[in-house]
């Protein structure tokens, strides 16, 4: 009943004139700047905290959120469309959004996106509304034991992502932990794997890598053939460019496991959307009834991603709002936000300021419902970027990796290590090497480093750490059954081929 | 003359993965393994390096008993010259960034993927190298305010 009369309260704050344009303008910045590779929310939120000094906090906050999500949303876009990840987390959504993409699905797979994003969104909302205190508490039991099995986890969905090679599959991710560990060590200072380069002494940006790998990687491979005029085909009419009813009840459990391991994994400080979405993904496939199919351009590969996604969102809150944690540099910022507006966020937010814990949280239910009108329309705008021929496309997508790794760093070194990195994609799918692992690699290397090396100093270099938590335990039980199984189906193969030879 | 892909591209990249392996586990022994606090800086690499020469060990042994087999794919030679070719005309624009600026390197590069690598008639590809750098330049400088390498002459 409390939860109810709180809510009623925060829509009729969140339904003012006023507080719906802040959230309409929010969730349309983030939209461009998510579509635009290397601009991040968080640089964003950075960008316009200044402007939100002369609103009230509440109305602040409902903008700057609006970002928040609007900017998840967008990253799928060039995603889906050119093979350009523009944020980590939507790396995922490159592997079955693209394909879809080159099947002529293009408008269908940002619809997913789209309405995945919706769902998920606002599943993410009702828990932040629901369950926060309690989650929030259990979150701060997750220690470094528990963060290494969690990265640990995650690595081992190299198995789900791997091609026809697991060996090819777990060497890319090495590389990808290879290339994670450059630049200073943070515990002792040491330089490591910088080869005398001032430039590598912060480590190699995740977004120089997969702008790299995937968006050069692909214009060189598609550049093979001078033929092709048009890179992707684009159905002509509006039914063609959104999901079919089919599509979309191929992906119903897609949306829900998007939105459930999205919110969970939101909540641990530092683990992020990337690793949801990578977990989603994984989930997804495991339980498919037909795995192999996933990479070729399937719906529920672009749901399940999207979906975490947007539901991290909502839990990344939880422990902002509760107790005053950071999840992440953009959770970081808001936090700076509230503490500049006078506020404290903690325990006693909720009780102190209602207005605008409730104001958010109805703010987020139509946030996500003005992404979705604002989205669906704008599908066959986007679509069009396709029909562009092949000789046009391909400048305009090296033009976007440059100004997407330049504007992160305002580095030329940088700029040079894309074309580098596209020239190794390029190898990489010449010899069928996956690129996704490589990505997991680098995105999930520096923590899992950390956890690993902060696990053993908690039991001055015991092992025994990393099982003897039960959560962590049990997550790393996790691990192994996911890496076993490929061996144990392997196994399973030869034995019976070998029957069937002596037989 | 084509030769075999994926036998030759697992073998060589798997001799070179074992060299990368081979270096980083070098590299980590001159990093402490253990610090008094726990796991120094060459702990973590030193697995790694371990892990990626073992499994890149176990893949030229693969390729070399594929080796008396038949399969994998014919390489089009001059297919992935075309696309090194595309790499070359990409990291020549990098190249000029410093000196002409985002905008006419973009320019250059469009052009010559246009109108070379794609053989289309030169006014085209002239006018399609400054349509792209003058919607990077609206997009991004103007409507974004985002930061692009400017040359010597300023912009």
């Amino acid at each position: 009943m409390e939860i109810l009369s709180g809510l009623m309260q925060g829509f009729a704050v969140a339904l003012t004139p006023g507080n719906l344009m802040w959230c309409f303008i929010g969730c349309f910045l983030g939209t461009v700047v998510g579509v635009l590779p290397g601009l991040g929310p968080a640089a964003t939120i950075a960008m316009l905290i200044p402007l939100t000094f002369q609103m009230n906090p509440t109305s602040g906050l409902i903008m700057l959120c609006g970002i928040y999500y609007g900017a998840k949303y967008g990253g799928s876009t060039t995603a889906i469309l050119l093979n350009v990840p523009g944020e980590s987390a939507s790396v995922v959504t490159c592997l079955d959004g693209y394909q879809m993409a080159r099947n002529g699905r293009a408008g269908a797979a940002l619809g997913i996106a789209a309405i995945a994003s919706f769902i998920a969104g606002t599943v993410g909302v009702i828990l932040l509304m629901l369950i926060s205190p309690p989650l929030a508490k259990l979150a701060l039991s997750f220690s470094s034991p528990e963060y290494f099995a969690l990265m640990s986890l995650g690595l081992a969905m190299v198995v789900l992502l791997a091609g026809a090679s697991l060996v090819k599959a777990l060497l890319a991710m090495l590389v990808g932990l290879w290339i994670a560990s450059m630049g200073t060590d943070l515990f002792t200072a040491v330089s490591r794997f910088t080869f005398d380069r001032s430039e590598l002494l912060d480590g190699v940006d995740f977004v120089v890598v997969a702008i790299g790998i995937f968006a050069v990687g692909e214009v060189l491979a598609n550049m093979e053939k001078r033929e092709a005029a048009q890179v992707l085909p684009v159905p002509k009419g509006l039914r063609n460019l959104l999901p079919t009813m089919k599509e979309l009840k191929a992906c119903r459990f897609a949306f829900l496991n998007g939105a459930v391991v999205g919110f969970f994994i939101g909540i641990l400080p530092g683990a992020g959307s990337t690793i949801a979405s990578f977990l989603a993904y994984g989930l997804e496939k495991a339980v498919s009834k037909h795995p192999e199919k996933f990479g070729t351009g399937l719906p529920e590969g672009v749901a399940a991603p999207e979906g975490a996604n947007n539901a991290d969102t909502g839990g990344a809150l939880v422990p902002m709002l509760t107790l005053g944690i950071p999840g992440s540099s953009t959770t970081a910022i808001l936090l700076a936000a509230l503490i500049l507006w006078g506020l404290k966020p903690g325990p006693l937010l909720i009780q102190d300021n209602p207005d605008l814990f409730w104001g958010l949280v109805a703010s987020m239910y139509v946030g996500n419902l003005m992404l979705l009108v604002l989205n669906i329309p704008m599908i066959p705008l986007f679509a069009q970027i396709l029909r562009l021929p092949a000789a046009l496309l391909y400048p305009l997508i090296f033009g976007v990796s440059i100004v997407g790794v330049y504007s992160v760093s305002s580095s030329l070194f940088d700029v040079w290590m894309v074309s580098a990195f596209g020239l190794l994609g390029y190898v990489m799918r010449k010899l069928d090497y996956p690129a996704a692992p490589l990505i997991l690699g680098v995105v999930l290397g520096d923590s899992m480093e950390r956890a690993l090396r902060q696990s053993l100093m908690m039991s001055q270099g015991d092992l025994g750490i990393l099982v003897s938590r039960p959560i962590s335990a049990v997550m790393l039980a996790l691990t192994v059954l996911i890496l076993l199984v490929p061996l144990v189906k392997k196994a399973n193969a030869w034995r019976v081929k070998a029957l069937q030879e002596n037989g | 003359m084509t030769r075999p892909l994926h036998k030759n591209g697992d073998l060589i990249s798997g001799a070179l993965l074992a060299g990368l392996g081979t270096f980083i586990v070098l590299e980590a022994r001159r990093w402490d393994y253990l610090a008094p606090d726990g796991p120094g800086p060459g702990f973590f690499p030193m697995w790694y390096g371990i892990a990626m020469v073992a499994l890149a060990l176990v893949l030229v042994a693969g390729s070399l008993k594929q080796r008396a087999t038949a399969g994998g794919g014919p390489v089009n030679w001059p297919e992935v010259g075309r696309a090194l070719f595309a790499w070359a005309a990409l990291t020549a624009c990098l190249a000029l960034l410093k000196v002409l600026g985002f905008a006419l390197s973009l320019a250059l590069l469009t052009l010559f993927i246009v109108s070379v690598m794609y053989r289309r008639p030169l006014l085209h590809g002239i006018v399609a190298g400054i349509l792209t750098s003058a919607g990077f330049y609206l997009v991004f400088p103007l409507a974004l305010n985002v930061e692009l390498p400017v040359g010597v002459l300023g912009f």
